[in-house]
């Protein structure tokens, strides 16, 4: 990969090889990348939170797992991608801290998980591959030339998914 | 009363906050001197107002490796609290309070982690307490919560309550040392919108 575009918290971006994606210390956020194989245009949404509809102020729409995926579709297209060939990938919602309560505040990453997958699912996009949850930050990085993620956490070894 | 964000916050109240950070952190600073019997010295508070994917550039970047303790703070105040230390730090600490030789830095024992965890407790309350006295208002904060991560994972979960409100964070920023085996720390105090209201209001400064 000759350039890797980072994507910082509520933020997408979508790319055509020799180019990849990358996101840094993902939490509680979820990264759902989409992938056409064909012409290898690819996508990587930094998450925030599960549905735009819950809240007031929603104009950040790269901040939300159901506009996010909509608006970097879009911009896919435009750089060539076909909506039917589109697969995805997710890594992050993790639970960073143990907290003992079961309030909304402590299952975010569990939310943005479970909201990530039912958007993919209602456009019939097939995930493919999934490294999420747990208690551990992930450094993510998509190569649109092989379609591999690789995923790395503090103290165990990359895995590529 | 007209609604409090981040984009209209005026020069006042970017005082009041740091000073209430001031307090606070004096407050914290002297009890982890008391705790570990060295004089601590602590820098000018800092009020941060910050986009999302500039908040764990504050921390020395997303990757990087540090210990965060979180409590979330309930009462008349609503929010979290977190008290960040670098990996480094957090091991001088250890080795300072139980008087150890610098062993292991690479890897916590069951002993470290609870010593920390104990560290953050007193240390969190000390600064929730004097921000309690000054404003009037009462705070009740959780047992400690802590995680060993990338800067970027950890503070995920205060961005997040963030982001439900605006897209932008607001930290009031201490950082404080200890100078020959240095010990650098952050305090992180996160209210949520209304409570940032009430504590400008207890002090006469809003509305």
């Amino acid at each position: 990969m000759d350039e890797l575009i980072k994507v910082g918290m509520a933020d997408l971006n979508v790319c055509l090889p020799p180019k990849g994606l990358t996101t840094l210390g993902l939490g509680s956020c979820v990264g759902i990348i989409l992938y056409d194989p064909i012409t290898k245009v690819s996508g990587l949404a930094h998450i925030m939170l599960p549905d735009s509809t819950k809240i007031k102020n929603n104009s950040n729409i790269a901040k939300f797992a159901d506009t996010a995926v909509d608006k970097m579709i879009d911009d896919m297209c435009l750089l060539g991608a076909k909506r039917n060939r589109l697969i995805g990938k997710l890594a992050g919602g993790a639970q960073m801290f143990s907290f003992n309560s079961a309030s909304d505040l402590m299952r975010v990453g569990e939310r943005n998980i479970i909201a990530a997958r039912e958007k993919l699912k209602d456009l019939g996009i097939r995930i493919i591959s999934e490294d999420t949850g747990n208690n551990y930050g992930r450094t993510i990085e998509f190569n649109p030339e092989t379609g591999e993620l690789s995923i790395r956490t503090i103290g165990k070894p990359i895995i590529i998914i | 009363m007209s609604e409090m964000n981040f984009d209209n916050i005026d020069s006042i109240q970017l005082d009041i906050l740091r000073e209430i950070g001031n307090i606070g952190a004096g407050n914290a600073t002297t009890a982890l001197s008391q705790l570990i019997n060295r004089r601590i010295d602590m820098g000018i508070p800092k009020v941060n107002i910050s986009e999302f994917n500039e908040l764990s550039e504050v921390l020395g970047g997303a990757e990087n490796q540090i210990v965060g303790i979180l409590l979330s703070v309930e009462g008349e105040i609503n929010g979290m609290m977190m008290f960040v230390l670098e990996t480094a730090s957090a091991h001088n600490l250890i080795n300072i309070l139980m008087e150890k030789e610098i062993d292991n830095f690479d890897e916590f024992s069951e002993m470290d982690l609870s010593a920390l965890s104990e560290i953050g407790n007193i240390i969190t309350g000390a600064y929730l307490s004097s921000l309690s006295a000054l404003t009037n208002l009462r705070i009740v904060a959780s047992v400690p919560y802590m995680a060993i991560d990338m800067a970027g994972a950890i503070l995920s979960v205060p961005a997040i309550e963030f982001g439900k409100i605006g897209d932008k964070a607001l930290l009031i920023q201490t950082d404080f040392g200890e100078g020959k085996e240095s010990v650098f720390g952050y305090f992180i105090l996160i209210p949520d919108m209304k409570s940032y209201e009430k504590i400008l209001n207890s002090l006469g400064i809003w509305g």
